[in-house]
């Protein structure tokens, strides 16, 4: 798996808060490395009641296919906290919002090679612009 | 160690069951077996042969899980006969001259029908009633037959199958006459009491019945086949086709040819451990004559076979005696018996209760100080057999008068059942291994309970006693069985819908606010109050906040599939579609590059579009003139029908028309769960109306309205709420049994379980929409008005609003570019979603190019 360090973080501006409706998610289409090797990865972003914004990987681990910004948005009561979560259209598998967690997996298996928790993006809402720390250049 | 072989000879259910009890215990694999079939198919569930006639196919029946037949250790020959057993060299010859070699053999060859001797008897249009190619064969004769003449069916034999045989010929439209050597029906069973109500059940099914009537010779018709028979007394009856169910043998010639001791009445005699007079030879189901008997029944034979699986595993199982209780499985008659029917037991007292004008006839056979339960006949009325049955030899709590008399008099008392009572005899299942399964195994609902002790997976006639069980026992550990609909709130659906309602809530903030225990809601409640919110305050599913309670199947009016691409299904009422309308949605499907499949419910399907295309594709389909499906909807689906008296030259009424008014009607009502309606023109029943929630099937009268049935997992047969009502009144009833759905199940509960949940069942919605019990019905009516006036194509009114469009970008920053993720490749002339390793290697982009 990828993960953010040290080298070289971007902050890309991918739409405008307006586009995106409160409690659900939209996809985003974001520059990317995989093995040093610059690839487009999508995003599911989500807008929460009180316009927080979060993103996590779009593709669902458990059923391969790229669709978590369409699942049901909604909380999950965890050690007297509601978690905001997303669960995937697909089999119903539900996801912690903020830190990718698979707090449900549904009775299945995330397919081979796959870990059940989400890669997340830092988020920052600045003048209404929705950006989204990258990895490598902006594209 | 190579595992050892078993053979086993025959393909039967008792074959079956042996078989998956031998790899469900087997779990080291010290056996390998091989299953020796005569007939070309897998084992398969004779019990329900006779609702092979009621529509359903040869897969329909299948039994288990078809895994089993893929095991490794398990090799199914299918249509070879084994002719041979050698047992000094232990093997088997089949009919092919191949040979297998046994460590040990198990003789699983059931029975045939058994013809008794009688000039005709070969003639064609005289068929038994045994296996799937002799239904079917039946099936097809009688059908043929039909085009030509009124078909006049005779059954010899008055027993269970000469009754079900009498009713399939019934279902095929064939008019039978059951010809009964005894003195009265079912008479292996039966009293003569419960035999004379029996007929006058049957009678009213409209199969006629002789009791005391020997058949004696077949005539032939001037036009081939058969015409008549003529009884001992010289009466002649005309008959086209004679089924013959006078009883069954044993199929023992391999046990005789080998030597084995064969029984008086035929059968191989076998012990209580199924072994026969060879310690490497057993016998199991029709064919053992086990404690001087054969027994034509399933559940001693599955006793049996998990007899002799224990056996080879090492164990010191017993057979411990036959249950042979039984169930009549014919629609409208109702009939068992269990025990001691005939009072045999010395001392024994008979206690009856007969009404002859509601043919029902029960009795009670109770030990000499009327305490013990010994048996009984339930005839017209056996809902008490479930709970009955498993009392055989204990005592009755209160006067056994009580379990007798109709639903609402003195009332039974509660039956505790002590925990080695048999509550399933077909899976052989204790009262005390489903408690255990509940308070244990943690098994809070009937499937978990079901999957984890097969209580109830045969005939399922346990199953309302298996349900009382759990819930007996969910509540002594103090689990109330939590109604709530999800951690979000306490209510459950039906509660929140008359809370909604009455408090005019119209928003999911405003529900959640009022209603709610904390949070924001999930993926079980959202889309349950979008749907309540559907019916109680109408809005587009789009509008406002109602767009955040939507599964992705309603936000994008498009059935998700498993690649993440979505179908898309034109409504297409009543099946009917013009040659304009399905070349528009041939051109669409080929602009687009869709898979296109005909659905069950007589529509188009076109997968493979990517939610970008969506409106593009309904931007066609709106201006050829189509309107959203609802094929992604908790709602009204599809009213399949017939083509009715308009074209047909057997129907009565214009099936179509209805269906087509009918699916206009109720198109886009949000349900608990999705609605399926059929209409049949004739009694014939084209369009398996029966196999939908709401089912209507045309009379010369008017419409019968059936509802409750539904295909699916656990497939079930609608039950007749109404007869020959006319058009006006069938809508009403219609109208009130949806929207008395609508408001009072659970989330996605279907109508057949719903029924049995809801007070009072089938009795109790039949009160409230036709009687109007709860005074609810000018609501009911009311709703349904507005329903009608309110409707607007969900699809045409997005296209008119750009706020709604912008949902449909692939993606927020590249609206118009696809998901690269998506590829397919063409199968037979279409495409398909490429595999994971095909997308490995493919680039390519959704619009191949396919060429045939």
């Amino acid at each position: 798996m990828t993960t953010l360090d040290e080298r070289a973080t971007t902050w890309l501006t991918v739409c405008r808060l307006e586009d995106l409706p409160r409690e659900r998610g939209v996809a985003a289409l974001v520059p990317d490395e995989v093995d040093a090797a610059p690839v487009l990865t999508q995003v599911a972003l989500f807008r929460l009641l009180d316009d927080t914004v979060l993103a996590v990987q779009h593709h669902d681990p458990f059923s391969d296919a790229h669709v978590l910004a369409r699942g049901i948005v909604g909380t999950r009561r965890v050690d007297d906290q509601d978690v905001p979560t997303v669960a995937s259209p697909m089999h119903k598998q539900v996801f912690d919002l903020r830190t990718g967690t698979c707090l449900d997996p549904a009775g299945k298996q995330p397919v081979a090679g796959r870990s059940p928790d989400l890669r997340t993006w830092p988020v920052q809402v600045v003048d209404g612009d929705v950006r989204l720390a990258v990895a490598g250049g902006a594209a | 160690m190579d595992p050892r072989h078993l053979v086993v000879v025959g393909g039967g259910m008792v074959a079956q069951r042996l078989v998956e009890a031998l790899r469900d215990r087997d779990t080291d694999g010290t056996w390998r077996v091989t299953v020796l079939a005569e007939e070309p198919r897998r084992p398969y569930d004779r019990v329900a042969l006779t609702s092979f006639f009621a529509g359903r196919s040869p897969e329909d029946l299948a039994l288990g899980d078809p895994a089993l037949w893929d095991d490794p250790l398990v090799t199914l020959v299918r249509g070879d006969k084994a002719v041979a057993v050698d047992r000094a060299a232990r093997v088997v010859r089949a009919e092919s001259g191949r040979t297998f070699a046994y460590d040990h053999l198990v003789l699983a060859t059931g029975s045939y029908a058994w013809v008794p001797p009688m000039e005709g008897a070969d003639l064609d249009g005289v068929f038994v009633y045994r296996t799937l190619d002799d239904v079917a064969a039946l099936r097809g004769y009688v059908t043929t037959l039909a085009e030509e003449r009124t078909v006049r069916g005779v059954v010899l034999g008055g027993g269970l199958l000469g009754l079900e045989a009498a009713g399939a010929l019934d279902a095929l439209g064939a008019r039978p006459t059951v010809l009964q050597v005894d003195t009265h029906l079912m008479s292996a069973q039966v009293d003569l009491g419960g035999g004379e109500a029996l007929r006058r059940l049957v009678n009213r099914l409209g199969i006629g019945v002789r009791t005391q009537s020997m058949t004696t010779r077949v005539l032939p018709h001037r036009r081939g086949g058969v015409g008549r028979v003529e009884l001992a007394d010289g009466t002649k009856l005309d008959a086209d086709v004679v089924v013959v169910a006078a009883g069954v043998r044993p199929r023992d010639e391999l046990g005789r040819e080998s030597g084995l001791a064969v029984g008086p009445r035929g059968g191989v005699v076998v012990d209580d451990t199924c072994l026969t007079d060879d310690p490497h030879v057993s016998a199991v189901g029709e064919v053992a004559c086990i404690q001087g008997a054969c027994l034509g029944l399933v559940a001693p034979g599955y006793t049996m076979a998990e007899v002799t699986v224990d056996r080879l595993l090492g164990g010191a199982a017993v057979f411990g005696g036959a249950d042979t209780a039984t169930k009549l499985k014919l629609a409208g008659v109702d009939v068992a018996s269990f025990g001691d029917a005939f009072a045999r037991t010395p001392g024994a007292l008979e206690v009856v209760w007969a009404d002859p004008v509601g043919g029902v006839y029960k009795k009670l056979v109770m030990s000499d100080d009327a305490r013990t339960l010994l048996g009984g006949v339930l005839v017209g009325d056996a809902s008490a057999y479930a709970s009955l049955r498993p009392m055989v030899g204990r005592e009755l709590p209160g006067d056994p008068a009580a379990f007798l008399l109709p639903e609402g008099g003195a009332g039974a008392p509660d039956l505790e059942l002590p925990d080695d009572a048999s509550v399933c005899s077909c899976n052989n299942v204790s009262a005390g291994a489903i408690r255990h399964a509940v308070a244990e195994d943690g098994c809070h609902d009937l499937g978990a309970v079901k999957s984890c002790t097969r209580a109830g997976t045969s005939c399922g006639s346990c199953l309302p006693l298996v349900k009382k069980l759990m819930a007996t026992e969910l509540g002594k550990l103090g689990v109330t069985v939590s109604s709530a609909l999800c951690e979000h709130f306490t209510l459950s659906r039906a509660q929140l819908y008359d809370a909604v309602r009455v408090a005019g809530l119209r928003t999911f903030t405003e529900v959640v606010e009022r209603f709610g225990t904390h949070g924001r809601g999930c993926d079980i409640c959202r889309p349950a109050v979008a749907s309540i919110l559907a019916t109680t305050a109408p809005a587009h599913v789009l509008d406002g906040e109602r767009a955040t309670l939507q599964d992705t199947n309603d936000h994008v009016m498009a059935n998700l599939q498993k690649d993440g691409s979505y179908s898309v299904v034109p409504r297409m009422a009543g099946g009917e579609v013009t040659p304009e309308g399905l070349i528009a949605v041939g051109e669409v499907a080929r602009d687009f590059g869709l898979y296109t499949k005909i659905t069950g419910g007589q529509r188009v399907d076109m997968f493979g579009a990517r939610i970008d295309q969506l409106p593009l594709i309904w931007r066609r389909l709106v201006d050829a003139g189509f309107e959203s499906g609802h094929a992604y909807g908790k709602s009204l689906r599809t009213v399949k029908s017939c083509v009715g008296s308009t074209w047909c030259r057997f129907g009565v009424q214009d099936s179509v028309a209805l269906a087509v008014m009918l699916e206009l009607r109720y198109r886009g009502l949000r349900s608990p769960h999705k609605i399926k309606l059929g209409v049949s023109g004739c009694a014939r029943e084209c369009a398996e109306a029966r196999g939908k929630d709401v089912g209507i099937i045309a009379t010369d009268k008017g419409w019968n309205v059936y509802v409750g049935g539904n295909g699916g997992f656990t497939p079930r047969h609608a039950k007749l709420l109404a007869e020959d009502l006319d058009t006006e009144t069938l809508v009403r009833t219609i109208d009130r049994f949806l929207l008395y759905y609508v408001r009072t199940a659970d989330r996605l509960q279907r109508t057949a379980p719903w029924i049995e949940d809801v007070e009072g069942g089938l009795e109790g919605v039949r009160a409230v929409v036709m009687d109007d019990s709860l005074g609810i019905c000018e609501d009911l009516d009311e709703q349904m008005a507005r329903h009608v006036a309110d409707y607007e194509d969900e699809w045409r009114a997005t296209l008119d609003d750009p706020e709604k469009l912008k949902r449909f970008a692939s993606f927020v920053n590249a609206p118009d570019v696809p998901d690269p993720s998506l590829a397919y490749v063409p199968e037979r002339g279409q495409v398909r979603p490429a595999t994971a390793d095909e997308r490995a290697v493919l680039v390519a982009g959704t619009t191949l190019e396919v060429r045939s």
